[in-house]
C-alpha cells in the first residue's frame, strides 16, 4: 500500500531525529527514512561528544546560536528524554603569549554569542581542576559538557517514535519526483513513499538529496577526524575536556572523559572525498598519541581500547573558511525543507536547528498542535549504576538483571533483552552495543558478543546466517557448524 | 542484606580454582565456596576440545573438557561448595565478596579470597590495527567458543595473525571443518607458542607459518574481504614496500592473553605491571593479606597442568594462613634483567623453599639461568634451548637465602 505522509525526513543522524521528535508537537503524519540499520550511524555517533559552549563561532551564524541554545537547555532535554549529561565544563589551555590573546578574543567572541561564564585561569587554578594537564594557563567554559551522542540520537528517535512518528530503516533513497499535484515521491531501496513536505536532514548526503529535490550547487567536502578510545581506569584522571587553542578552523586534538567513564583522544582533521571509508591509519593514530600527550601526559598504548573515525560535511569558501548551516526553504523547490552542511557543533544544536526547520514549515502552512505530545522518554535501568538494595530490588523483579552477560561493563540479560526488543526495531549486534555497552569494555566482547548473538537468534528468531554486525553484508556468520 | 561467611571463597571455577579448592578441602580446610559466572564448572577448558591436556600432571592426553572433569569429579566426590551462573560484582579490601544471580544479589564475608579468574585476549583495538572495521575480526578464543560451544561458524578463508597457541589450534580446528587457512603471520622472528603445536596444528596440515611479518591493513566495509601484510625488520618496524595483499573473509588474532584483574584492583590488590597480574610472594599472596592469586590471573601459562600445581601450592599457602591468621613477611625482592622479564612470586621470606617462575622474552641456546644474593650464586639451571612460550621453574633453596638482600636472576649465555 502506497504511504502517504505529511513530511518524510531523510536521515535519521541527530539533525534528522530531532526534527521528527519536535514536527511530531503536531498534528503531522511524519516518516523518516534512513539508509542504514540503526538511527546515529554516520556523522552523529562518530565524534566527541561534547556538547559545546557556543563561543568557537562567528558572531551571528546560526552555528553560535544554536549552539549556545543548545547548550543552555541541555538539562532540561537531558531529563525528558532520560540521557545521561554531565555538564563538566571544559578548559582549552594554552602556552604562549600568542594563545593568551587568542582566548581572550575568543572569549570576546564568545560573550557576544552568548556563552555564559567564560573566563581565563591561572595556571593554579586550571590545575585545581584538572591537575594532570600541562599548560600554563586556560580558559574555562563552564557550561560545556559531555554525552553519549547515541544515547541522545536514540532516545530523540524513539521519543518520536513514541510520539507517532514512522522509521524506515535500511531505506536509502535513490530518487525524489515532484508529481502534479505537488507532493513528492520517493523511492527508496525498499519501496515508494509519498508525501507532502521532505526535510534534507541526510548529513554527509545532503547534496546528493539537495540536487534530487531541484536545489543544485552545493559542494560539501568531508573532513575526518580519528580517535582512540582509552581504558577506563583513565577516566578519573580527567574530570573534563581539555583542548588546545584552537585554530579559526580546527579545535585540534583534544583528550574528552566520556559519559561512560573513558577517554577519548583525537580528532585530527583530513580533508577526505569518501565518506565511507571509515578506515583509521596507523600514520593517524601515531599522530594522535603524540599530540595528546603534549597537552595530557597520561596516555599509553597499553590502554588502547578502540580506535574510531567520523567524518562530517564540511563546506568551505574560496578562501578556506568553513560555512555556516544552512536551513532553508527555497522557491524553487516548495514543500521541501533543505538542511546543509550540518556538522559540528551539530550535536549540541541539534534541537534549535529542528525547531528552526519546524519554523519554515509553520510559516508555509498553519500546524495543529498535538496534544498527545508526551516529550518524556525512559531509557532503560541500569543494572551497573544501581545502588546495592535497588539491584536486589531489580533481580527480584526481573531476574535476567542477576545475569550478567558483559564482564567489562557490567550488562545484564535484562538490558540485553530491551535492547533485542527496542522501540525503533533495530536488529544489528552494534545496534545492541551502542544501547548497553555490552561489547564496548575493554574485552571488546571476547566475552559477551556470543551471548548478545545468540540472544539475537533467539528472541528474533533469525538463522545463524542473517545475523548482521552492523551494515548490509556485514553476516556474522557463514552457518552452524553441525546442522 | 544478608552477609554469608565462608572461610575461603574461590572466584572462578576453571582450573586453578578447581585445584585450589580441592587441595584446601584435603588439607582440612572445608568451608569453602566457588563461585563461576558459567553454568558449569571447568572454566576456558571446556571449550578447549582438542587433546594435549594432562602430560605432565596424569601421565596422559586428555582434552580440555576430560582435563576440567577430573577435578570436577574430585569437587563433586568431596561435596565442595560451588555456586554457577553467577558474576562476582567487587571484592573489597577486607574480604566481602558481592555476587549477582538469578536469585538475587549475594554477599559473603571470607577469611581468604582465592582469586582464580583466568585472562583475557588482547584485542585489535588493544594492539591498534589499522584499517576499516568489518565483521570477521575475531580472537582466537572467541573463534574457539563460536565454533565448540555455539555451533557457529564464523567463516570459510581465514588468515590468523599471532602465532600463539590458540591460534595455531584454530587453525587446524577450521581446517577440520572445511575452511581454508592461508597462512599464520607472527610479527616476531620466533613462533609465540609451543613446538608441538606449529607441528600438530600447522605443519600437518600444510599451513605456512610467516615469521616477521604483520598485518598492516584491514580492507572491507561490512564484512571482511582481505588484508594487507607487511614484513618487519629486527627491530619490528614495517618494512615498505613489502606489502602483500590477502583475499579473506575471516581474521583470526592470537596476539596475547592479559590476566583480568578488574576485581583484584576493586580489592586493592597491587599488580605487577610486567606480568599484569598481583605481585605475590612465596605463599601467593598478594598486596592484600588474605587475598591469594594463582594461574592465568597471576600470569599467563604455558600449559594447564601447571596451573594447577601453582593453585594447589597456593592452597598449602591458604591453609597455614588460616591457621595462623597471618604469614610471614617477606621481603626479599626478586629482581630480573636482560631476558629474563619477570618472576613469580616477586617476593620471598627466605624461610621456606619456593620455585620461581619465569620466561625468557627471547630464544635462548645453551644458555645459564643464575640466581644470585649479594654476589654469590643460590642457584643456576642450564638450559640447551629456552623460549618464551615455555615457562621455566627452578626450585630454590632457601637456607642458602640471607634474609635481607634481593635475589637477582639472569641470563649467564
Amino acid at each position: 500500500m502506497k504511504q502517504i505522509y505529511d513530511v518524510l525526513i531523510i536521515g535519521a543522524g541527530v539533525v534528522g531525529s530531532a526534527v521528527a521528535r519536535e514536527m511530531a508537537r503536531y498534528k503531522l503524519k511524519i516518516g523518516v527514512l534512513e539508509k542504514n540499520h540503526d538511527v546515529c550511524f554516520e556523522t552523529s555517533g562518530r565524534n566527541s561528544g561534547v556538547i559545546h559552549g557556543g563561543f568557537a563561532y562567528e558572531i551571528g551564524t546560526l552555528k553560535a546560536e544554536c549552539c549556545v541554545e543548545g547548550n543552555l537547555e541541555f538539562d532540561q532535554v537531558a531529563k525528558e528524554l532520560d540521557v545521561p549529561f554531565k555538564r563538566t565544563g571544559k578548559v582549552l589551555v594554552g602556552n604562549t603569549d600568542a594563545d593568551y590573546k587568542s582566548l581572550q578574543n575568543t572569549i570576546a567572541i564568545g560573550k557576544i554569542n552568548g556563552s555564559v561564564g567564560l573566563e581565563i585561569l591561572d595556571k593554579e587554578h586550571l590545575h585545581e581542576l584538572v591537575p594532570t594537564v600541562i599548560g600554563e594557563f586556560a580558559m574555562f567554559s563552564p557550561t560545556s559538557g559531555i554525552v553519549e551522542p547515541f544515547h541522545y540520537t536514540i532516545a530523540l528517535a524513539e521519543n518520536a517514535k513514541m510520539n507517532g512518528v514512522d522509521f524506515y530503516l535500511n531505506h536509502e533513497v535513490v530518487g525524489i519526483h515532484r508529481e502534479e499535484d505537488g507532493t513528492y515521491t520517493i523511492t527508496t531501496t525498499q519501496g515508494n513513499f509519498s508525501t507532502r513536505w521532505v526535510v534534507n536532514c541526510a548529513g554527509l548526503g545532503c547534496v546528493k538529496i539537495s540536487d534530487m529535490l531541484g536545489i543544485p550547487g552545493y559542494h560539501i567536502g568531508g573532513t575526518k577526524g580519528n580517535y582512540i578510545i582509552l581504558d577506563k581506569k583513565l577516566g578519573p584522571l580527567l574530570p573534563m575536556p581539555v583542548y588546545p587553542v584552537p585554530s579559526s578552523t580546527y579545535m585540534g586534538i583534544h583528550v574528552t572523559p566520556t559519559i561512560e567513564g573513558n577517554v577519548i583522544i583525537g580528532p585530527d582533521a583530513d580533508r577526505v572525498d569518501s565518506f565511507t571509508d571509515y578506515s583509521v591509519a596507523q600514520e593517524n593514530m601515531d599522530f594522535l598519541a603524540e599530540s595528546a600527550s603534549t597537552l595530557w601526559p597520561q596516555i599509553h598504548k597499553s590502554d588502547y581500547i578502540r580506535n574510531y573515525c567520523g567524518i562530517q560535511p564540511t563546506w568551505l569558501d574560496g578562501n578556506g573558511v568553513i560555512k555556516d548551516f544552512i536551513i532553508e526553504a527555497r522557491e524553487e523547490a516548495p514543500h521541501t525543507i533543505n538542511l546543509v552542511c550540518i556538522e559540528s557543533p551539530g550535536l549540541t544544536s541539534a534541537l534549535p536547528i529542528a525547531r528552526r526547520a519546524v519554523r519554515l514549515l509553520s510559516e508555509r502552512e498553519t500546524l495543529q498542535p498535538n496534544k498527545n505530545f508526551n516529550p518524556n522518554r525512559k531509557g532503560m535501568v541500569r543494572f551497573s549504576e544501581q545502588s546495592d538494595e535497588e539491584k536486589v530490588r531489580l533481580i527480584a523483579e526481573n531476574p535476567d538483571y542477576g545475569e550478567v552477560i558483559c564482564r567489562c561493563e557490567t550488562v545484564t540479560k535484562a538490558e540485553i533483552m530491551q535492547a533485542v526488543h527496542n522501540l525503533l526495531g533495530v536488529d544489528t549486534i552494534v545496534g545492541i552495543k551502542y544501547r548497553t555497552r555490552s561489547m564496548m569494555g575493554r574485552c571488546q566482547g571476547g566475552y559477551c558478543q556470543m551471548r548478545v548473538a545468540e540472544i539475537i537468534q533467539e528472541e528474533l528468531g533469525k538463522k545463524v546466517t542473517d545475523v548482521l554486525y552492523a551494515r548490509t553484508g556485514s553476516n556474522m556468520f557463514t552457518g552452524k557448524v553441525r546442522e | 542484606m544478608n552477609i554469608i561467611n565462608k572461610e575461603v571463597v574461590i572466584i572462578g571455577g576453571g582450573p586453578a580454582g578447581l585445584a585450589a579448592a580441592v587441595e584446601l578441602y584435603k588439607k582440612g580446610i572445608q568451608d569453602i565456596l566457588i563461585i563461576e559466572r558459567e553454568n558449569t564448572l571447568g572454566g576456558i577448558l571446556r571449550q578447549c576440545i582438542h587433546d594435549g591436556f594432562g602430560l605432565t600432571r596424569f601421565k596422559e592426553t586428555l582434552s580440555g573438557p576430560e582435563y576440567a572433569q577430573r577435578f570436577i569429579d574430585e569437587v563433586e566426590k568431596l561435596n565442595i561448595q560451588y555456586i554457577t551462573d553467577t558474576t562476582v560484582l567487587s571484592v573489597t579490601k577486607d574480604k566481602k565478596i558481592t555476587a549477582a544471580s538469578k536469585n538475587g544479589l549475594i554477599i559473603w564475608q571470607a577469611k581468604a579470597v582465592i582469586l582464580t579468574m583466568g585472562c583475557r585476549e588482547r584485542t585489535r583495538g588493544a594492539l591498534g590495527i589499522p584499517g576499516e572495521r568489518p565483521t570477521g575480526v575475531f580472537t582466537a578464543g572467541m573463534a574457539q567458543s563460536y565454533i565448540n560451544l555455539h555451533n557457529t561458524m564464523i567463516g570459510k578463508n581465514v588468515i590468523i595473525l599471532g602465532s600463539g597457541d590458540i591460534g595455531m589450534i584454530m587453525a587446524r580446528r577450521m581446517t577440520l571443518e572445511g575452511a581454508n587457512v592461508k597462512a599464520v603471520f607472527e610479527i616476531l622472528p620466533y613462533p609465540s607458542g609451543l613446538p608441538r603445536n606449529i607441528e600438530q596444528c600447522l605443519n600437518d596440515y600444510g599451513i605456512p607459518l610467516y615469521l616477521s611479518h604483520t598485518i598492516t591493513n584491514i580492507h572491507g566495509s561490512s564484512r571482511l574481504t582481505g588484508v594487507t601484510v607487511s614484513e618487519v625488520d629486527e627491530h619490528l618496524k614495517i618494512i615498505p614496500g613489502t606489502e602483500k595483499e590477502y583475499e579473506c573473509d575471516t581474521l583470526i588474532l592470537s596476539v596475547g592473553l592479559i590476566p583480568e584483574n578488574e576485581l583484584s584492583l576493586s580489592a586493592g590488590v597491587i599488580l605487577d605491571i610486567r606480568t599484569k597480574g598481583a605481585i605475590v610472594d612465596e605463599n601467593y599472596q598478594t598486596s592484600v593479606p588474605g587475598v591469594f592469586a594463582a594461574g592465568n590471573v597471576l600470569h599467563v601459562h604455558d600449559l594447564v597442568d601447571f596451573v594447577s600445581l601453582e593453585a594447589e601450592n597456593l592452597a598449602d599457602s591458604v591453609a597455614a594462613y588460616l591457621e595462623d591468621g597471618n604469614l610471614l613477611a617477606c621481603g626479599i625482592k626478586i629482581n630480573t634483567s636482560g631476558e629474563i622479564n619477570h618472576t613469580v612470586p616477586q617476593y620471598v621470606s627466605g624461610t621456606k623453599e619456593f620455585k620461581l617462575s619465569l620466561r625468557v622474552n627471547k630464544p635462548l641456546r645453551n644458555c645459564v639461568i643464575a640466581i644470585t644474593q649479594n654476589g654469590s650464586e643460590i642457584n643456576s639451571i642450564k638450559l640447551k634451548k629456552a623460549i618464551p612460550a615455555e615457562m621455566i621453574q627452578i626450585p630454590i633453596n632457601h637456607k642458602l637465602l640471607q634474609s635481607d638482600k634481593d635475589l637477582e636472576v639472569c641470563v649467564k649465555c
